[in-house]
């Protein structure tokens, strides 16, 4: 048992971690040793770890497929744009309602939909999210298909990486504590969590608006990030890359997200230009993970530096576990 | 009246053509339980074989025809024997996950292949209309060849389903495949026929779709695809009768959506098909309910 | 006074009828035993009370209460059950299984859960040291880290029994918990069992075929065959009883059945 004191001190030091990497790469980039160009790519990596680690949630500890994460990143993408483009309102407010917007968004997609289960569930969620491009599609309000175009650009390294921190640790605790074993046990065995006396189809809702909250964040701070936002940005074919991400670094695991969220988005940086090219990568990626090692990099296992430095000793703090 | 009915003709074609690659959805799925993700690729596939038969071979239609159905028959069993077969005892996920990956990677390497342009397909038949009531009814002689091939291929599958030895042992794995291998059938060889059955009507569809439109590119397959699989759980996946009737549906509610109302929906419409199918009655129109053993 | 009454339950799957005006009486604190041919329905009624199905029927009253149509309601009015086929949450370790069904009476909200307040920590640490001590009354707080797939087989089942504990029930339902068992560890089943009811001051009903099991252990015993109950009595009542007899002689194999379920057949 870790006593409270260590638990504290523990956090002041991670705390510290994130402040000085933070700091590091403020620097860098304020100093133009990191020119814009890497400046677009890191923060296009932030975002994508939030997009990941919120699907992963959904798909990868509470076992339920979804294909419609674009559209809740639309969602959050076009009600922030329209808060702060539209209503001159600050940034901040525009980043909590795109999440608020597309956690309720989640709730009402979740609550009929989560009653199907594997590929049915995969297809109708894949369903909602065309449908949700077709109305931004056929709304003149923001843009039909062109889409709107002008939106401030407030993202940057600051707001990302503390968007990103906020939504990894968020989630994480949410997996280690009750209310997350409880979305886990679904993903093992649904039956038998019901017999716990597990209301499934509340759990399910739960994880799948928390994850839809935080895609629609992800997709607040990618409307502020590129100036323009189209509904075809955000059609299934978003939802795949996403998913990529998370099949790749493992269902089930948070750093393994992370990290195939740096990977696939430096893989999209050096084959910008090169786009059939990149999708082919994934692609590939995507049958030879399932065909060699279905369980991704990661598996259900997390990476954690205390581990890393004591090997063999088991650590209840860091550890999911 | 005029508009409908002619709307009512241009749903049957394009409907013909969702119900031949809904067939194979509806097949693989009854025999493997899997969306076949690329199977509106494999029908992308066809029509390509198609069009480079026809305009750089300067084969017939017949010749063409077949040509892309052996080719979109051979990757159909190859795909199933590299990508799923490995996965077939593992999650129903994974497999689907790999299937995502083939499509991707047959859109993809398409795009790098054939390059993203737009082709124009060879006028095979010269465009005719015949009228008929006083032209309340006009149709044209390519509709025509897609209502005459798709019953013929339909006909046809009916025939080897429920007439052949292979059609038998299809009904029975995907019944209870492990029983149907107990009693010596060999399931590997019936999941392969069956890929190459789905293949090879998607290939029909595709060039049909080449003679239809007269236009095809790599990313042909991927709308047509998922609204054939839409059809397929319309009508009640596995179920053969319900993919046909489930593809004309389809094709009629979209030739009207986009007739009466805006074309910018016509997407949105069949998704909403589908949601309301699924949440009503997953089982689709002609399917039956069963429970859950626990 | 009883704790589960079950009236003229029937239930009909598709014209089926599974079970026929079925009257099962369970005192608190009472061990009872419920035997019956292969599908003589017993598993059925199992589903009936917990809520998975719904009697076509009659009704199911629990401690005062007409039980939920939702399983995990059922769950929280104090009833718990373990599964013919064990159905572990496999790829967790055997501490997480017992955690997971503690939930009903987890002490934070949501909000601290995000946040980890001291409020999630104290909750967590008293989680852990009530799985850590049910572990202990099963022999498995050893393997409180190891993945429940890699315990041998008795001790899933020994596991699924102190995960249902874990939800703090009221009524204990056991489909076949020496079901796999080689008679050594049946015996030592037989002794949990009792020590379990003694212990947790709960109610068990138990589904088995292991005859010497159920006539060792139970006080009562309900027989089904074809979907009805067809006796009702003390063990000594139980063998004397004629029907029983022809019910089973009828079914001849019961020796055989037990010989495989040794065997791990099952």
């Amino acid at each position: 048992m870790i006593k409270l004191k260590q638990i504290l001190k523990n956090r002041f030091l991670i705390f510290l971690g994130l402040l000085a990497f933070y700091g590091i790469i403020q620097i860098l980039l304020s100093t133009n040793i990191l020119n814009d160009y890497y400046e677009i790519n890191i923060v296009l990596m932030g975002i994508n770890i939030i997009l990941a680690v919120s699907l992963n949630l959904i798909n990868g500890f509470t076992g339920q497929f979804s294909l419609g994460h674009a559209g809740f990143m639309s969602i959050g993408a076009y009600t922030s744009a329209i808060i702060t483009y539209k209503l001159g309102l600050p940034f901040p407010l525009a980043l909590l309602v795109g999440g608020v917007s597309a956690g309720i968004a989640g709730i009402l997609i979740g609550i009929p939909s989560l009653r199907l289960k594997g590929d049915y569930l995969a297809i109708t969620t894949l369903g909602f999210g065309e449908i949700i491009r077709v109305i931004f599609l056929n709304t003149e309000y923001v843009g039909g298909a062109s889409g709107l175009s002008g939106i401030p650009k407030y993202t940057n390294w600051t707001w990302v990486f503390w968007m990103a921190v906020i939504t990894v640790v968020l989630i994480r605790n949410f997996i280690n504590s009750s209310y997350g074993r409880c979305c886990i046990a679904i993903r093992e065995d649904e039956t038998a969590a019901e017999s716990m006396g597990i209301n499934t189809t509340f759990y399910k809702t739960l994880a799948f608006t928390i994850g839809a909250f935080f895609a629609g964040i992800g997709g607040a701070l990618y409307a502020h990030n590129f100036y323009i936002i189209q509904p075809e940005t955000f059609n299934f074919m978003k939802s795949f890359d996403i998913l990529t991400m998370v099949v790749l670094g493992g269902l089930g695991s948070i750093t393994g997200s992370i990290l195939s969220a740096i990977f696939l988005t430096f893989v999209y940086a050096v084959l910008q230009d090169y786009a059939a090219l990149r999708m082919v990568i994934y692609s590939l990626l995507l049958i030879i993970v399932m065909l060699f090692r279905p369980e991704g990099l990661m598996g259900t296992k997390e990476f954690s530096l205390k581990k890393l430095f004591k090997k063999g000793e088991k650590s209840s703090e860091f550890t999911v576990n | 009246m005029k508009t409908f009915i002619e709307q009512l003709i241009n749903g049957l074609s394009l409907g013909s053509i969702y119900a031949l690659i809904a067939l194979g959805y509806t097949m693989v799925y009854g025999i493997m339980k899997l969306i076949n993700f690329a199977h509106g690729d494999i029908y992308m596939v066809g029509a390509f074989t198609g069009f480079f038969a026809s305009t750089y071979f300067h084969l017939g239609f017949i010749p063409s025809l077949l040509l892309a159905m052996l080719v979109s028959l051979i990757l159909g069993v190859t795909i199933e024997r590299v990508a799923y077969r490995p996965l077939r005892d593992k999650s129903k996920i994974s497999i689907l996950i790999t299937a995502i990956g083939v499509s991707l990677l047959l859109e993809n390497g398409g795009i790098i292949l054939l390059s993203p342009q737009v082709r124009t397909y060879p006028q095979i038949f010269k465009q005719h209309m015949y009228s008929f009531f006083n032209g309340i009814i006009t149709i044209s002689n390519q509709q025509i060849v897609i209502f005459v091939v798709s019953i013929i291929m339909m006909v046809g599958l009916q025939l080897i389903i429920y007439k052949t030895k292979i059609g038998k042992a299809m009904r029975a794995v995907s019944t209870d495949p492990d029983a149907a291998r107990l009693m010596g059938v060999n399931v590997d060889r019936t999941v392969s026929f069956t890929f190459a059955i789905g293949s090879a009507l998607a290939a029909v569809a595709g060039v049909l779709v080449g003679i239809y439109y007269n236009s095809i590119d790599p990313l042909m397959g991927i709308m047509p695809g998922l609204k054939a699989f839409i059809a397929a759980v319309l009508g009640g996946i596995g179920i053969i009768p319900g993919a046909m009737v489930g593809g004309l549906l389809m094709g009629v509610i979209e030739a009207l959506v986009s007739g009466y109302g805006s074309s910018l929906y016509r997407d949105g419409v069949s998704f909403a098909i589908l949601i309301i199918i699924l949440l009503i009655k997953p089982t689709g129109l002609f399917g039956k309910n069963i429970r859950e053993k626990v | 006074m009883s704790l589960l009454s079950i009236k003229d339950v029937s239930i009909d799957f598709g014209g089926i009828k599974a079970l026929i005006d079925v009257n099962i009486e369970l005192e608190k604190g009472s061990l009872t035993g419920l035997i019956g041919p292969n599908g003589a329905g017993k598993s059925t009624v199992f589903n009936i009370i917990t809520g998975i199905y719904k009697p076509t029927s009659g009704k199911v009253i629990f401690d005062g209460k007409t039980i939920s149509q939702k399983p995990y309601n059922n769950t929280k009015l104090g009833i718990a059950r373990t599964f013919q086929n064990i159905r572990l949450f496999k790829n967790l370790t055997v501490l997480d299984n017992v955690k997971i069904a503690q939930h009903i009476h987890v002490q934070y909200g949501l909000f601290s859960s995000f946040l980890q307040y001291k409020k999630y920590l104290d909750g967590e640490k008293s989680q852990d040291k009530q799985a850590m001590d049910l572990l202990k009354i099963f022999n498995l707080d050893k393997h409180a880290l190891n993945l429940a797939k890699n315990l041998p087989y008795g001790e899933q089942r020994r596991l699924e029994i102190a995960r249902a504990l874990a939800t703090k029930p009221k009524l204990l339902l056991l489909d076949e918990p020496a079901a796999g068992m080689n008679p050594q560890e049946t015996k030592e089943l037989t002794d949990t069992i009792r020590f379990i009811r003694d212990k947790f001051d709960i109610t068990i009903l138990l589904i088995e075929h292991d005859m010497s099991l159920v006539m060792d252990l139970c006080e009562d015993i309900y027989v089904m065959n074809y979907g009805k109950i067809i006796a009702h009595g003390t063990p000594d009542e139980i063998k004397k009883n004629p029907e029983v007899i022809a019910a089973y002689l009828g079914e001849e194999d019961i020796d055989e059945k037990e010989i495989l379920s040794i065997e791990g057949g099952a």
